[in-house]
């Protein structure tokens, strides 16, 4: 009786060093756990260190705790007096428990399942989060437990070198042969203990599905790191349906997620966004990849012009150019259809002595390129009489149509073209370079995943000038959905 | 058209001891061949070459004409479907996640995932409204077992290993299964090496049917001319038959 009397007349104490007590526990254990843990998978990974490592926490366990104390307390940083030492002798004595448990759990799982999630392809990490220490979370979880119970025992040591806690209260009383005093010490901590193992045991029972679950969510997220494939677009609706058409063919054929970049801006943004590594794909010209990127002269020849374009971008940017999906969209110079028919115009050089007469109508772009109009009019002998008007390049095909000019240069593969009536003549003296639309695909991306590549190359020579052509009226000028008319013509090629 | 699976004179040996050694074959695509032999004679290590769980140490194993060790061997094996006989379902995963393993893994969308998954029950001959939610200690030996195969078919993979599949089953359970793989892989049409050394099992489900001894692939043959065979093994096994 009169011991609960002395505790209850030092409560203040006994509460005071309790807490003490819980903190070093506390301290002690997190930090050997997150020592231990690790520790533990590494040799399960490692069987040649399992040893070695076991065998040193087990010899740490064996040194009496009071020599343990003793030779901490010279050494610098660690040691000296006060709580720090006791944390790192605390800790010391926690380790073999929490090692050996991590190892015995994991190294106790089926071995059929670990072969079986490897052989599906699980990498080591996967079958690690989501199998291995999910299915030895019981083991290790008991681990912690005895090294709780084990701390919080020799916790009333630490006293010994100014520590604080219940082992204040026994050191005292051993000294002052007050046995109410010892007990005042050895209750709470018996109780702390009892206290600890009945606790974490309840916490086992009850969490261990919940923290299962929290594991494998955690790490399912980790599936392959969520790859997502970023891809990229200028912002004219030609090349917002190619972007839609790259994303929905590596959707369909890949199955990875696919995030859209669309409406760019012009070559340079998206040539820096692929290089940058923020987009993975788009769809260039081989005209505009070697003039505006490689700045190398124009190539007459489509082969050729693909073929430096292929080797320069592998050389200078990592980049592959995949096949061509079958449409040039070259500069395409374009009359009223009711010209052409009149004077039985056909090509470029048909026209040429016709221009005397004419006013012509460009897009900025036209009359600044070194590929553009001043190149054109040498090439033909263009004559005309006034300086060509200048104009947003979707305007042209409107103003030659309601003739406010007579001779404009489109895009060969612009929807408008039909839909107002319009001729393209033919390049005859190939004047323009070929401006074939191939897809392009970081080497990063590539070998990260093959089938990327595989699926784009899919799409070689599926798309010749009419269909795109069709598919830029339906979106122009139909104004359908871009994501729908994609779908539409993917349903028709395999 | 190149061979699906080839392997060239490959061996494998651990500490000098060659476990299998001068395996030499062609696989065409949508053929299965049986391994047939004892424990022991170098199956599983035939099989495991395939989807680099093991590397030649000798020789090498192709898969759709690239060398197994020039594979990143994560694609390799998620392009490769493979059921062993002790399932190897996890057990703190339903029936469900064990199916979807891989589309998880290949981070596919998720509806697309649960419409495969049950696509892949039903193909198996479970209903996935009545299953889907299971642990695998909730189901039978033969469940479990077509649970495993419905794993490895989830990502459309173009080969098939199966090891000893149904070597746990009791004999009823068994044959009903047997035949009912047998219709499923007329189905299919996928490339698949059956390892098993039940010789009936072997002439259910072979195009060709590989006896191996110590190692050694004895002989290769379409499964009507084994019985003409003079090896003193393949009438050994012919004999456990009768």
């Amino acid at each position: 009786m009169n011991v609960l009397d002395f505790m209850w007349g030092h409560r203040t104490e006994v509460a005071q060093l309790t807490l003490e007590h819980i903190v070093l526990v506390c301290l002690s254990i997190f930090i050997a756990a997150g020592i231990g843990f690790p520790l533990g998978v590494l040799i399960t990974r490692r069987p040649r260190l399992s040893g070695p490592i076991l065998t040193i926490a087990n010899a740490v366990q064996t040194i009496p705790s009071l020599a343990l104390f003793g030779f901490l307390i010279p050494l610098p940083f660690i040691g000296g007096i006060g709580a720090r030492t006791a944390i790192v002798a605390l800790v010391l004595y926690s380790l073999l428990p929490i090692i050996r448990n991590t190892f015995t759990g994991i190294s106790g799982v089926d071995p059929a399942i670990r072969e079986a999630g490897k052989g599906m392809g699980m990498t080591d990490g996967q079958l690690l989060w989501n199998v291995e220490i999910p299915l030895a979370l019981g083991v290790i979880f008991a681990g912690l437990r005895v090294a709780t119970v084990l701390c919080v025992g020799i916790a009333t040591i630490a006293a010994a070198v100014g520590a604080g806690g219940l082992g204040m209260f026994i050191f005292r009383g051993v000294s002052m042969v007050d046995s109410r005093l010892i007990l005042a010490g050895a209750i709470p901590a018996a109780a702390l203990a009892l206290a600890a193992d009945l606790g974490l045991g309840a916490i086992e029972k009850r969490f261990s599905r919940l923290l299962c679950l929290v594991l494998i969510v955690t790490s399912l997220v980790s599936c392959s790191r969520p790859d997502r494939i970023v891809v990229g677009s200028k912002n004219f609706s030609e090349q917002v349906i190619l972007g839609e058409l790259l994303a929905q063919q590596i959707e369909r054929k890949t199955h990875l997620p696919v995030d859209r970049k669309l409406n760019l801006g012009g070559t340079l943004v998206c040539h820096d966004a692929l290089t940058a590594g923020q987009i993975d794909t788009y769809v260039e010209y081989t005209g505009t990849g070697l003039t505006a990127i490689l700045k190398q002269p124009p190539v007459n020849e489509p082969a050729a012009a693909y073929q430096k374009v292929k080797d320069g971008y592998k050389s200078r940017f990592a980049v592959e150019w995949t096949e061509p999906l079958g449409f040039n969209n070259t500069f395409a110079i374009v009359i009223r259809k009711s010209d052409a028919q009149q004077y039985n115009l056909k090509t470029i050089s048909d026209a040429a002595p016709y221009t005397a007469k004419w006013v012509a109508g460009f897009g900025y772009e036209f009359i600044e390129r070194e590929d553009g109009y001043p190149g054109l009019a040498k090439a033909y002998d263009l004559r005309f009489p006034k300086p060509p008007r200048v104009m947003d390049l979707t305007l042209t095909y409107r103003a030659v149509a309601d003739h406010q000019v007579d001779f404009i240069a489109g895009n060969s593969t612009d929807g408008l073209i039909g839909a107002f009536g319009l001729v393209v003549l033919e390049d005859d003296r190939h004047y323009f370079p070929p401006y074939d639309a191939v897809p392009l695909v970081r080497d990063a991306l590539v070998m990260r995943h093959p089938e990327v590549l595989e699926a784009l190359r899919g799409l070689g020579g599926k798309i010749p000038e009419e269909q795109i052509r069709r598919m830029n009226y339906a979106v122009d000028g139909e104004h359908k959905d871009v994501a729908q008319v994609v779908r539409e013509f993917l349903e028709t090629i395999k | 058209m190149a061979s699906i699976v080839e392997f060239r004179s490959a061996a494998y040996a651990v500490n000098g001891r060659a476990l299998v050694e001068d395996i030499s074959f062609e696989m065409e695509s949508g053929e299965t061949i049986v391994l047939l032999g004892r424990s022991g004679s170098g199956k599983t290590t035939t099989l495991k070459l395939i989807n680099r769980l093991l590397e030649p140490t000798s020789g090498e194993v192709l898969v759709e004409g690239k060398k197994t060790t020039e594979w990143d061997p994560i694609r390799l094996r998620r392009r490769i479907g493979y059921v062993i006989q002790e399932v190897g379902l996890f057990p703190h995963f339903t029936v469900e996640r064990n199916v979807a393993l891989v589309p998880t893994l290949e981070c596919w969308p998720k509806e697309k995932t649960q419409a495969r998954v049950h696509d892949m029950l039903a193909l198996v001959g479970l209903d996935g409204g009545r299953f889907a939610t299971r642990l695998p200690r909730e189901l039978s030996g033969g469940q479990r077992q077509r649970v495993g195969v419905a794993r490895a078919l989830a990502a459309d993979p173009s080969i098939l290993l199966l090891d000893e599949p149904f070597g746990a089953l009791d004999p009823v359970t068994r044959s009903e299964i047997q035949k009912e793989f047998k219709e499923l892989q007329q189905r299919l049409g996928k490339t698949m090496v059956f390892v098993t050394h039940d010789m009936r099992e072997a002439f259910i489900l072979g195009d060709r049917i590989g006896l191996m001894k110590d190692g050694k692939l004895l002989a290769l043959v379409r499964a009507e001319e084994f019985q003409k065979l003079e090896e003193p093994e393949a009438k050994a096994f012919m004999e456990s038959c009768a």
